[in-house]
């Protein structure tokens, strides 16, 4: 397997990161090791999840993004962002306010992903017929997609075989434009994301060939630029880029937004350690009958989405409230004839597993590892400290046998070794900066990190 | 070689109960085992933890990993069972009131062992307790 392969929106600041371990405890896959001082992210684990992100008290995670002056290639420029973009800003801005602002910043068209979901909604229902595994398991989140991927290979076969708004809104988008006279390769499409996971998937994405998206903008950075701009009053009526808006289109993003929809038995779970949970059950068959599982990565849906500003909660609240002055999916004319184009480009490949906790191909080796690793924890402490630069005392037994780590990596270890005089101090203290990075336990009064940070 | 795991059950704790299974399912997904023959095993070895959990007062689960199958010993200090051709078929169940209303006993674990292992064998003496044996080949 090839470690590059794979693309990741998530990247360490290495002059910001000084190694806290705060993200390494919190990855659902186990993907962080503090390697000189840093943290180092293991791409064949990583799931975009960005909760390493949010863990991090030294804003040492970034994500990569397009540069906002690419749009100005394109003599269409079409901005597409989720409804929860819109939840962030306080009541005090109108969202005609916000897509005058918009406007301003370049763009000539905006489209709400959401419009026209009633076609995904189909969509997808046309795929549980098709599709005899229950439940079937939204492919909504890009982040449970890749987690299912690697942690969960029985289920892939149970994941809807559809694309994600953003496609959804992007072909209906071209189609739009393309009606009114314009070329396709005029049309630039921006694609406005809430998360790494969304971001990842843009550029990298797990079951189409390649995205239909030009760009991705980030939206943390988005919204600075918008609360520049803003107007403080209405100018023009921008309420025809919002007729094909409907209110379950704006809740789709948000918990239970999907399930609620879908009708039937269905149910909706958020955050990625309760998927984890979850997914463990399912795996066991320990939960009854299913016929629609929507999971999100983050807690609260997109609201939670590591590049919103804001509060969470506060958002949901906003989208509600929103949601309720908008007509019923049903009740929303769509005039496009192009509606069997675009089911038919949200059809996207089947996800295959991908097996990155398989210690060896060969059984045999695999099981000599395994009980090396039951002797190698014998040893351990199992206070899974974070010490070494592994997140706990399994994890690092797992490093060593595939030969990334070792035993004096342990502190208590290493310190019984010292006690025994089995390694000698100046070996130990080596050992330590090669995790540590070195000069890392000299006095300092202005290191960062131990001082509550987070809370 | 074979790895050997090793887990106590409490009798009536059933938060406990997949504590096992799950153990045992990472340990497979780690040899690269067939997801269809995981998902056997893991169903087998978690209605025979619920079974402990349910009838017994206390059992423990070894089960033998090795390169070619994977050999599962429960065995529990309970009421045995009386009629074990009985307790085999589907449906039948001598759960309490508290098991059942649980969502539990509903008859089918020993039936569901059965369908998802190559060998099952079951031992067990009236007033003292149950070993339930199986073996899935990968």
């Amino acid at each position: 397997m090839n470690n590059n392969k794979k693309y990741h929106a998530l990247k360490v600041d290495t002059q910001k990161c000084f190694g806290c371990t705060h993200c390494m405890k919190i990855c659902p896959t186990e993907a962080i090791r503090i390697v000189n001082g840093v943290a180092v992210i293991d791409n064949q684990r990583c799931v975009d999840c960005g909760n390493c992100l949010r863990a991090c008290p030294a804003d040492a995670f970034y994500v990569e993004q397009d540069d906002l002056s690419k749009i100005n290639n394109y003599k269409h420029r079409v901005v597409l962002f989720p409804s929860v973009f819109i939840g962030q800003f306080s009541e005090i801005y109108s969202e005609g306010q916000i897509y005058e602002a918009l406007l301003e910043l370049g763009f000539t068209h905006i489209f709400e992903v959401e419009q026209p979901a009633g076609w995904l909604m189909e969509s997808i229902k046309d795929f549980s017929g098709e599709n005899i595994h229950r439940p079937l398991i939204s492919s909504f989140c890009p982040a449970i997609v890749r987690l299912i991927q690697c942690k969960y290979p029985s289920l892939t076969a149970h994941i809807v075989r559809r694309k994600a708004p953003h496609d959804l809104a992007a072909h209906f988008a071209i189609e739009q434009l393309k009606k009114e006279g314009a070329k396709e390769d005029e049309i630039g499409i921006f694609y406005v994301s809430p998360c790494s996971a969304k971001m990842a998937a843009v550029n990298q994405p797990v079951a189409e060939k390649e995205s239909i998206v030009t760009g991705v903008i980030n939206m943390k950075d988005l919204y600075n630029r918008i609360m520049k701009l803003i107007p403080t009053k209405e100018k023009m009526d921008t309420s025809g880029f919002r007729r094909h808006l409907s209110r379950e289109g704006i809740l789709w993003s948000l918990p239970r937004g999907e399930s609620a929809w879908y009708r039937k038995k269905s149910m909706a779970i958020d955050g990625i350690h309760n998927v984890v949970k979850f997914l463990e059950r399912l795996e066991n068959d320990e939960v009854p009958e299913i016929d629609f599982l929507e999971l999100k990565s983050c807690s609260e849906g997109c609201a939670g989405g590591i590049l919103l500003t804001g509060n969470r909660f506060l958002t949901v609240e906003r989208l509600q409230k929103r949601a309720a002055r908008y007509p019923k999916a049903a009740q929303v004319e769509v005039e496009n004839a192009a509606k069997e184009l675009v089911k038919k480009k949200l059809v996207a490949d089947e996800i295959k597993p991908e097996h990155v906790f398989v210690l060896d191909q060969n059984r045999s080796k695999a099981i000599e590892k395994l009980q090396k690793i039951n002797d190698i924890l014998c040893q351990l402490p199992g206070l899974d400290c974070g010490g070494c630069g592994a997140p706990n005392c399994h994890a690092l037994a797992e490093d060593m046998v595939k030969g990334k780590a070792k035993m004096t990596d342990c502190v208590f270890l290493q310190n019984k070794y010292l006690q025994e005089q089995k390694v000698k101090p100046e070996k130990a203290y080596k050992n330590l900066e090669k995790i540590w990075g070195k000069q890392r336990f000299e006095a300092d009064c202005n290191k960062k990190g131990g001082r509550n940070e987070g809370f | 070689m074979a790895i050997e795991l090793n887990f106590t059950i409490e009798g009536g704790d059933f938060s406990n109960a997949g504590k096992a299974s799950s153990k045992i399912k990472k340990v497979l997904k780690q040899l690269n085992i067939e997801a269809k023959i995981i998902k056997k095993i893991v169903v087998a070895v978690y209605e025979a933890e619920v079974n402990v959990a349910a009838h017994a007062y206390s059992g423990n689960v070894k089960a033998l990993v090795g390169e070619n199958d994977v050999v599962v010993m429960v065995s529990d200090s309970g009421p045995g069972i009386e009629n074990v051709e009985l307790a085999m078929k589907e449906g039948y169940s001598t759960a309490s009131k508290e098991v059942r209303e649980m969502g539990f006993g509903a008859g089918m674990g020993l039936a569901n062992i059965k369908r998802n292992t190559d060998e099952l064998k079951i031992e067990t003496t009236v007033g003292e307790g149950t070993t339930v044996t199986f073996r899935c080949f990968y």
